[in-house]
């Protein structure tokens, strides 16, 4: 099959849409490897290849995410780029690629942006503090199936970056209820549960991330599809904080 | 000319002897400590972010060991821990169906063909409990039963159900936990992070391992950190085969570096096929995707009596089918482990047609509520990979290239025969032998990062600190300027072939010849190919762009002439192992009935090689066996 993929190229502080015709595709082809295809193309006619995220190229590592159509990760609900086939286009189809555009993901090189933001705010607080050794036996605290559930869909988050990409506000408000509610509905995550809120959500407006206003274009595109309810649960969580003393 | 020398044997002279049971509590005890005002003073780096090196750069930090962590990723948590699938063996017995930390040593010594450690398995099933109650505590959200407690299934090898697991996302789980700890010392600024920085090179000064040479994958910068010690958790070296399950950019420059500078290379051609993956769909695939082997808990393995069988799976009645495994293999059934259903369902179809994975019996067993609560997002890749729905049809799969055994060589305490070189993770090759067992990975991997290293480096720096090194340093300045001459070597060839035309010119001859089944003639083949292949890389590779900014072409140069060198050794350790075993299958090698043929007379020993420039020199460490008596494998 065909495809004529506009692709946005930046190597300094501005870019442009560069058009490129692909022939030669396969609908069973990821969308990713119909870049590889046009780089390899691209490199043999000694023109520089698209720059591209990617590396587990099966869902799971976060690495990869661009805007095709103006949809993060494209097209099909709850996967990314990566798993994303050229079976779910038309031949002949025109599709542009963009980077994530948000002011804390600065791009880098073409389709690729600089993430870093996301692991300050997990250092702010998204994690339990137990240093290696100071466990008690696995079993001393029960925790109930439904926890345990809710626990783990938060936890899925993949920290693509889709969410804040596809919020009109260029919120990563997802990002950081996603690490709440996982560690925040466990029993181990009790004790610093709402100062690992109010540490995160400060960390989050001090790296320039919008505010939320509950468009929930976010959980729309996100390739785990994590809940719009995190949001509701960090919250309330962070109400309490800031009702509370504020060295909880 | 030989292939090889062969030099003086070598021995880990770390392990302490007495009873199996207490050595790693007095090798703890042996091992000199630094007082928490002095860890201060004591820079240790960790290269690489998966449950080995994340949960190593962690705990260092926790100690209060100032640490440098480097990975090639756009942030530590993406390390390719993170797409392990189906679980980690932990000997808690929760079932009380018999296990115990000697059975885990036990299956895991079997399993891998008694061509592992017993001190270092054993030490590897004592600690796994404790991995268990780390990663509870730090909020791993593992599956569990309506009374709250923690759920646990079968996976190849054992008869017990130990494996635990966060539905088919467990790596992803442990790694966040991992990553998590590590952004909180980050945090605490004990642990320096850099991302998208690749180690290039090792620094050695005055025989000790000193430091790392890295390019900044952004700006292109090459610069050297300095150390008291540098540990490596690289992972494995899969994607020599360019079609493998590991990340795109998973590959070997840190180890194949740290090997050129003196490390010994210990057992290179023992290579994980795993069974079940899913096939091969044209030549533009860039990487295989796994089907984690928990699916063989539920899914029964079959193909058709009829080879020739051209009607869709549906419709080949139970009579017509052969469930192989079950059939070869009646106590572990479709469970057995991964070397023996991989070379079974090898013998039986081949790459076109695949075998079915099949979930038919189970839906109407348990429903397709509970398939789905324990499968559901491995169904889902499947069919957004292949656009067919397994509820309805069964998977087809096929085996492929997944982990690898072989690694750096390590002594108990994990240490290279580089001293201040410490190897973790699967980029050492100490606990699985000649076959790693399913959910073992991700226990040897957070085992050495949490608990051995940590438990033991403070030995080695308690002589430290060691002098400062300078930039004009002779090893210093030596080996960043050869750094920076390999990569504008590789940008001035700009010849006429790209680099992924050779990696997969060279995956295709490593999988044909020293594969899933090695034979003396193929290797001899690949023995002769691989240099000429590699002189052609030298003189036609095409790199465009240039060394002073994001250059992804540039990274993948620089990894897959790695490849090079390393697949030739790969192919001398598979020619000099007259033996099968494991993951390694030599044609000459086998019973009548096909299973292989292990030689315990001649080659119960560790191959570990010295690169000379020339002919590698082979080193043995003879393996003994007091606990469990090698015999030969039998899953029938």
């Amino acid at each position: 099959m065909k495809l004529t993929l506009r692709i946005w190229r930046q190597s300094g502080a501005t870019g442009r849409l560069v058009e490129y015709p692909v022939d030669d595709l396969s609908e069973d082809m990821s969308f990713l490897e119909a870049l590889d295809v046009l780089n390899e193309r691209l490199i043999l006619a000694g023109e520089e290849p698209v720059a591209f995220d990617h590396d587990c190229r099966e869902g799971i590592c976060g690495m990869c995410g661009v805007m095709i159509n103006g949809v993060a990760h494209g097209p099909q609900k709850a996967t990314t780029a990566c798993q994303l086939h050229l079976r779910h286009f038309k031949d002949g189809d025109v599709l542009t690629v963009e980077p994530w555009r948000a002011d804390p993901f600065p791009v880098v090189r073409d389709l690729v942006v600089d993430r870093g933001a996301f692991d300050r705010i997990v250092a702010a607080g998204g994690y339990i503090s137990v240093p290696t050794g100071s466990a008690p036996e696995a079993h001393a605290t029960p925790v109930p199936k439904p926890d345990a559930d809710t626990a783990f869909e938060a936890a899925a988050c993949i920290g693509c970056g889709a969410c804040v990409a596809a919020c009109p506000n260029g919120s990563a408000m997802l990002f950081t209820a996603a690490k709440a509610t996982h560690l925040g509905v466990l029993p181990q995550g009790q004790p610093e549960r709402y100062s690992r809120a109010r540490d995160m959500v400060a960390e989050h407006d001090a790296l320039g991330f919008g505010g939320c206003t509950n468009t929930g274009e976010c959980t729309t595109v996100c390739p785990k599809g994590i809940p719009l309810t995190t949001i509701a649960r960090l919250n309330a969580d962070l109400l309490r904080a800031h009702t509370t003393r504020s060295d909880r | 000319m030989p292939l090889y020398t062969e030099g003086p044997p070598i021995a880990d002279q770390r392990v302490p002897d007495g009873p199996i049971e207490s050595r790693w509590d007095r090798r703890r005890f042996s091992a000199r400590l630094v007082n928490p005002a002095n860890r201060r003073n004591r820079t240790v780096i960790v290269v690489g972010t998966g449950l080995a090196g994340g949960a190593a750069a962690a705990t260092l930090g926790e100690l209060g060991y100032r640490v440098k962590s480097f990975c090639y990723q756009d942030s530590p948590r993406r390390a390719h821990s993170i797409a392990a699938q189906g679980g980690i063996n932990a000997a808690k017995n929760y079932r009380n169906d018999g296990d115990s930390v000697h059975r885990l040593f036990y299956d895991t010594v079997k399993g891998g063909d008694f061509r592992s450690r017993e001190s270092n398995v054993h030490r590897l099933a004592q600690i796994s409990v404790e991995i268990i109650d780390q990663c509870v505590a730090q909020g791993v959200p593992f599956a569990r039963e309506y009374g709250g407690l923690l759920d646990t299934r079968s996976f190849g090898g054992a008869q017990v159900s130990r494996t635990f697991y966060a539905r088919g996302q467990t790596g992803q789980q442990l790694l966040l936990g991992a990553y998590q700890a590590l952004e909180r010392q980050v945090d605490a600024g004990r642990v320096e992070m850099h991302p998208r920085t690749e180690m290039l090179d090792l620094v050695v000064a005055d025989g000790r391992a000193r430091g790392v040479v890295v390019r900044d994958l952004v700006t292109g910068e090459v610069s050297t950190h300095i150390a008291d010690a540098v540990v490596l958790a690289t992972g494995g070296y899969g994607n020599v085969f360019h079609l493998s399950t590991n990340a795109k950019g998973c590959n070997a420059t840190a180890i194949w570096r740290a090997h050129r500078r003196g490390a010994l290379f210990a057992n290179p051609c023992f290579t994980q096929i795993h069974p079940t993956c899913i096939p091969i769909s044209g030549d533009h695939q860039s990487k295989l995707t796994l089907m984690s082997e928990s699916l063989r808990n539920d899914g029964r393995v079959w193909v058709p009596k009829n080879p020739v069988d051209t009607r869709s799976p549906n419709q080949i009645p139970d009579a017509e089918r052969d469930y192989f495994l079950e059939r070869m293999y009646p106590s572990f059934g479709n469970l057995v482990p991964r070397d023996i259903a991989s070379r079974a369902a090898k013998n039986i179809s081949d790459e076109k047609r695949g075998v079915y994975l099949d979930f038919a019996d189970a839906i109407s067993r348990l429903g397709a509520h509970v398939v789905e609560e324990r499968y559901g997002n491995l169904f889902e890749m499947y069919q957004r990979i292949t656009g067919e729905d397994p509820y309805q049809v069964p998977m087809r799969i096929y085996p492929a290239v997944h982990y690898t055994m072989g690694g750096l060589w390590v002594d108990y305490d994990l240490r290279s025969n580089i001293p201040g070189l410490y190897v973790i993770g699967e980029a050492n090759f100490s606990d699985h032998g000649a076959n790693r067992l399913g959910a073992s990975a991700l226990m040897q991997g957070l085992a050495d990062g949490y608990f051995v290293l940590p438990g033991v480096i403070g030995d080695y720096l308690a002589d430290g600190p060691f002098e400062p090194l300078s930039e004009d340093h002779p090893a210093v300045a030596d080996t960043v300027s050869e750094v920076r001459g390999r990569v504008k070597t590789l940008l001035a060839v700009d010849g006429d072939r790209t680099v992924e035309s050779f990696h997969r010119e060279l995956g295709r001859l490593m999988w044909d010849e020293c594969g899933m089944e090695r034979s003396e003639a193929g290797l001899r083949k690949a023995l002769e190919r691989i240099p000429e292949l590699r002189e052609e890389f030298w003189r036609r590779v095409k790199v465009p762009g240039t060394g002073e900014r994001l250059n992804q072409e540039l990274e993948k140069a620089g990894r897959v002439a790695d490849f090079f060198e390393l697949a030739e050794l790969m192919c001398v350790d598979a020619l000099h192992r007259g033996e099968s075993c494991g993951g390694h299958f030599r044609t000459e090698s086998q019973t009548p009935d096909g299973e292989a043929r292990r030689d315990d007379d001649r080659f119960s020993y560790v191959a570990a090689w010295e690169f000379t420039g020339a002919e590698p020199v082979l080193h043995k460490e003879e393996l003994t066996f007091d606990h469990v008596r090698p015999s030969t494998r039998s899953y029938a």
